[in-house]
């Protein structure tokens, strides 16, 4: 029996073993190696890299453009991820009743989720330009002068975050129209019977039951305003003077433009201690309404 | 009652209305890129209904970018990664399902990291690795760090979990082997999850753009999206008309398989949600 049991535990290691290693030499290592160079200067073919304590950190706080990055993360965050979450639930809502032609419209709220980020910058980058843009055409029907929208500092991380909630409202959708499915049509006719009207039942019987969904999405939606930055390559490369960099574009830049792989590093723990705040928190707030079976 | 019904229609008919308009908006990038692509390039920003259509423009692209290779590229980035996720993610979604062994809620609370940590946030990191390991600019250096995926451990492990214990019993009393049993018995009824994680696998690695562009520079690795963001570069000079065309290429095959799927596609992404 013992033996058995033995043999049982030595299978379940053996059948982890594979995705372990690779869990290990893609995200474990990397993230304490991360960690460890962020303690270390940047070497060269004259200097080689030396432990230097916090003095990376000393630089990450002195350097504007690093806090510059991290406030237009935050208003990214700040805007896209409500913003995103609510229309996705109003589409599914839309998308579950007894809307006409509901399964085309469905169809269009889901097709940006299915197109690379890259490819449809792309498009976004023609609506965006100044007097031949769509937008500068239709405003300028109006009489409104042109606008060069991703050249104003203003007007460019407004342009981003309208592309990140395009792409990803109708991914969303898709969870709360899955929860929505399971409530029992009952639950509204009682609802109506009562007299009660659509926005009371919504907001005191419907949100309510969807609210593991809903943490569930916003949990995605906060990771994705640190992930999502494909667009910035395609529309402004984080420009004019950083007015839509975010900081995993700031983190490409000064690995891969700049070649500061230690400052890099520094960088990447911050983003890597956001997430870390982010996991605590949904093991603190989320564990007891997810349950994981 | 009456007026209270008729304030009710009235406000339905506006939330349809409402919904109509953001559905069109919601398109109006992709109508638009059918507009471009298919009329000549004088046409590109105005807007005639008696436009003349052409063709012109996709051969353009087409021969001005190596999409032929791109696609390829592309093609087997994403077969190699799906395969590789499959067999690794069922072994470690097995043991974590029917195998009790020292240290395993540990390891699947590590597991579970890997869902905030994920490979975009490591990319300086494992742009080191990859250079350690010779495996700069290969396309099998663009999976490596993908094909454990906690989201498939996950999955399979909740789908795992599920099937009854009995059959498992069953096949082990004819003699099957653990490795046998797996086969035989939890792959065939987990399908639906293979097949909605594929889906989102798929589509992912599709459009996956940040790590690829990292680890890649030369046009024999260089996935479609990488190829696609040089391609419509301002700074290649390629008008608008050309890159569009480029664009609907590139998106084609999964826009059409997802035209096509609608339903299988959408349940898929639902069945990956629900945990």
């Amino acid at each position: 029996m013992n033996q058995r049991r033995s043999r049982f535990q030595i299978h379940g290691w053996l059948l982890l073993m594979p995705a372990a290693i690779f869990l290990i030499a893609f995200t474990y290592y990397p993230t304490l190696a991360t960690l460890a160079k962020s303690f270390f200067s940047q070497g060269n073919a004259i200097k080689p890299s030396r432990f230097v304590g916090l003095e990376n950190y000393e630089f990450l706080i002195t350097d504007e453009v690093f806090w510059k990055v991290v406030g237009n993360n935050v208003i990214y965050a700040a805007t896209t991820i409500p913003i995103s979450i609510a229309l996705a639930l109003l589409m599914a809502v839309w998308v579950n009743g007894r809307l006409p032609m509901k399964s085309l419209v469905r169809m269009s709220f889901f097709t940006p989720t299915v197109l690379p980020m890259i490819a449809v910058a792309n498009i976004w980058l023609f609506f965006y330009s100044p007097d031949i843009g769509l937008i500068d055409q239709i405003t300028s029907s109006f009489g409104i002068a042109s606008h060069n929208w991703l050249g104003d500092p203003d007007t460019v991380l407004g342009c981003i975050i309208v592309i990140t909630i395009w792409k990803e409202a109708g991914f969303f959708m898709i969870f709360y129209l899955a929860a929505l499915q399971t409530l029992s049509p009952e639950l509204e006719e009682a609802a109506r019977l009562e007299g009660a009207s659509r926005w009371y039942y919504f907001r005191r019987v419907m949100f309510p039951l969807l609210m593991p969904t809903t943490l569930f999405v916003l949990i995605n939606a906060i990771i994705n305003s640190f992930k999502l930055v494909d667009q910035l390559f395609i529309l402004t490369k984080g420009g004019p003077d950083n007015a839509s960099s975010l900081l995993l574009y700031y983190i490409y830049e000064v690995a891969f433009s700049f070649l500061d792989q230690a400052y890099a590093s520094t960088l990447t723990v911050v983003l890597l201690l956001a997430l870390a705040i982010i996991a605590i928190g949904q093991f603190v707030f989320l564990d007891k309404k997810v349950h994981y079976r | 009652m009456r007026t209270a019904n008729l304030k009710e229609k009235i406000s339905l008919h506006f939330e349809y209305g409402a919904a109509y308009l953001l559905a069109l908006i919601w398109m109006l990038p992709l109508i638009y890129a059918f507009w471009s692509a298919f009329h000549p390039s004088e046409y590109a920003t105005r807007f005639d209904l008696l436009a003349p259509l052409t063709l012109d423009n996709f051969r353009e692209a087409w021969s001005q970018a190596p999409f032929a290779r791109y696609f390829l590229n592309t093609f087997l980035l994403v077969s190699i990664i799906l395969l590789a996720q499959f067999i690794l993610c069922t072994l470690a979604a097995y043991a974590f399902a029917r195998f009790e062994f020292p240290g395993k809620s540990i390891a699947f609370a590590l597991v579970l990291i890997q869902l905030m940590i994920m490979p975009e946030v490591l990319i300086v990191e494992n742009y080191v690795t990859m250079s350690q390991l010779n495996l700069v600019d290969s396309i099998v250096g663009i999976g490596l760090p993908y094909m454990a995926s906690a989201f498939g451990i996950f999955l399979l492990r909740q789908t795992f979990k599920t099937i009854p214990k009995e059959l498992e019993d069953a096949a082990r009393v004819e003699g099957c082997s653990a490795l046998q049993i797996l086969w035989k018995v939890y792959v065939p009824l987990a399908r639906p999850t293979y097949v909605a994680f594929g889906l989102v696998s798929v589509s992912y690695h599709w459009n996956n753009f940040l790590w690829p562009l990292v680890i890649t520079n030369s046009v024999t690795t260089r996935p479609l999206t990488v190829g696609l963001a040089i391609f419509g570069a301002p700074e290649s000079g390629v008008d608008w008309s050309i890159i569009t065309a480029g664009t609907l290429l590139a998106v084609a095959p999964l826009l059409v398989a997802f035209l096509l799927f609608q339903r299988q596609f959408v349940q898929s992404f639902m069945h990956a949600g629900i945990k």
